[in-house]
């Protein structure tokens, strides 16, 4: 692990923010034991939990959470400066905070999804999930790692596209699916499970495609943002 | 530097900067808002010049991360990662600078800055001074040519403000270019005789400050005398053309001079006519303090 990860690991499991990891892959789970312990059909209860919350909500927020706490949190607090004074391509800074980014966020949201899957239908509906969700940590945050760099408040720019963009106008509006990375994870989920509790609204191609372009487009972004890094004077 | 400046929209926070830094320590002075720090994060690579260019070695700092091997910056906000132990976070430093030892280089650098005891212990839990110490060996575990240090001590009790200084000191003399902010003149003054004085974003002087007083010939030079007859030397002084005024008072002569030179010259001259004995001779607004507020009232 490189010297910029695990200092990005350590302060992310250093704070209080962490702390917020935990509540909603529980609540997850939980939903889904409680469905499953008193047998109620899969049918009434797998699309709810399992998309409405688990790939609406739970994936989406944790990777806010994770996405803006590796570099927005040191940009805040004025730590990022130790490791921008330092020989390294700016590169390697945003690809190791990103790898912690990914991992973390795949592991938190996976492993409930899985299970959860696994309780709805089948070991195969709980690995769509799980895949599903690693790839749409991969986008998400790259995007949100990106929004750390570009505004002042990552957070609420974050829950307006999770919340607005997604939720709202995704519901609604047909066109917006295309650039919601939340259809994209329903589709892998789909594809991999062949499940009726998930319905895919985008082309595995488009989802593929814009996944990637998604994930590279914004690590770029982030790369070229962070080589013209700028501290404002305090006292001037 | 060379004709830099750096504005934010309409507001010019530094206006055509040239400054070059030689190896020593050099103060950074100017009132608070005068664009010290504007001028550090320019030099530090972390502020794109509006116009004019920032180098170090004829490569510009800006977008250029190859220069911090280099060159250390230690800047004003407090900002470190509390949940690491000292030696964690200067050996982490070390790693990042790709150095071939980087427990023995955190080890000197802590020893550098007296953090060797307290090394073990969560940065979290230190006290201000503390904490800038162990910033000030993380800038410094790679032994940079440059060191920036901004407003540098600030938070530290009078014993880590005087072995900060002797620190600044042995580095200037071991060939180090050292290039501290500060607008406490007592500070600039007991660390380094060269100063580059920023008044409201224009480089108002440069050098050191007592050649600084010395050409400013607008200004009577004040000179504090004793002799053995104040009172007849005054009668004599006052006939000299380059004094300005005398005054006296129980503790001996205020004289003002309007050139310094022929003033000294005349003085013993004057003295030894007289048959006067000389007891005292201080020039007495050579002080930063003056050629500081001097500079800031012209």
């Amino acid at each position: 692990m490189s010297t910029v990860a695990y200092i990005t690991t350590r302060g992310l499991f250093g704070r209080r923010r962490a702390l917020l990891l935990l509540p909603l892959p529980l609540l997850l789970v939980g939903l889904a034991l409680l469905c499953r312990s008193y047998d109620v059909p899969a049918t009434d209860w797998g699309t709810p939990v399992l998309v409405g919350l688990g790939l609406a909500v739970v994936l989406p927020v944790i990777s806010l959470i994770v996405g803006t706490g590796v570099l927005g949190s040191e940009v805040d607090d004025g730590t990022l400066v130790h490791i921008l004074t330092k020989p390294m391509p700016r590169r390697d800074i945003i690809l190791a905070k990103l790898g912690v980014a990914i991992v973390v966020s795949a592991v938190t949201c996976a492993v409930p999804l899985f299970i959860a899957g696994a309780l709805a239908g089948s070991a195969k509906l709980g690995v769509g999930l799980a895949v599903g969700a690693a790839v749409g940590a991969c986008a998400y945050s790259a995007f949100f790692l990106l929004l750390s760099l570009v505004t002042r408040r990552p957070v609420l720019l974050g829950l307006v596209y999770i919340l607005v963009w997604e939720g709202l106008l995704g519901r609604f509006v047909s066109g917006t699916r295309v650039l919601s990375i939340e259809q994209y994870v329903i589709t892998f989920a789909d594809r991999i499970s062949s499940s009726d509790l998930l319905v895919a609204r985008v082309s595995l191609p488009v989802a593929v495609v814009l996944s990637v372009l998604i994930t590279v487009g914004c690590t770029v972004a982030a790369v070229d943002r962070l080589r013209s890094f700028s501290m404002a004077g305090e006292t001037s | 530097m060379q004709n830099v400046s750096r504005w934010y929209g309409n507001v010019v926070a530094v206006n055509d900067i040239t400054m070059r830094l030689e190896p020593g320590v050099t103060g950074l002075l100017g009132p608070n808002g005068a664009g010290k720090t504007t001028v550090l994060h320019m030099m530090a690579g972390f502020l794109n010049p509006s116009k004019g260019t920032v180098t170090l070695d004829d490569k510009p700092t800006w977008r250029n991360p190859e220069v911090y091997r280099h060159l250390g910056l230690v800047n004003e906000r407090e900002a470190v990662h509390g949940f690491l132990t000292a030696e964690e976070f200067v050996v982490a430093n070390a790693k990042m600078h790709k150095l071939p030892d980087p427990k023995a280089a955190a080890a000197r650098a802590l020893d550098l800055v007296e953090m060797t005891e307290a090394k073990d212990r969560r940065i979290g839990t230190y006290s201000k001074g503390m904490r800038q110490r162990t910033r000030v060996a993380a800038a410094l575990v790679h032994n940079p040519r440059v060191l920036l240090l901004d407003e540098p001590f600030n938070g530290m009790d009078p014993r880590q403000r005087m072995h900060m200084m002797t620190l600044l000191h042995s580095l200037g003399e071991r060939g180090h270019t050292i290039l501290f902010s500060s607008h406490i003149l007592e500070e600039v003054e007991q660390v380094s005789g060269t100063v580059q004085v920023i008044v409201a974003g224009r480089l108002a002087a440069s050098g050191d400050y007592r050649e600084i007083r010395r050409l400013m010939t607008n200004r009577p030079h004040v000179f504090a005398v004793q002799s053995s007859d104040d009172r007849r030397l005054a009668v004599a002084l006052i006939a000299e053309k380059s004094v300005s005024g005398v005054e006296i008072d129980a503790t001996g002569l205020t004289v003002r001079a309007s050139d310094y030179g022929s003033f000294t010259r005349a003085l013993p001259r004057i003295a030894l006519g007289e048959g006067i004995r000389l007891r005292k001779l201080l020039p007495s607004d050579e002080s930063l303090e003056s050629v500081f507020s001097y500079l800031l009232e012209a």
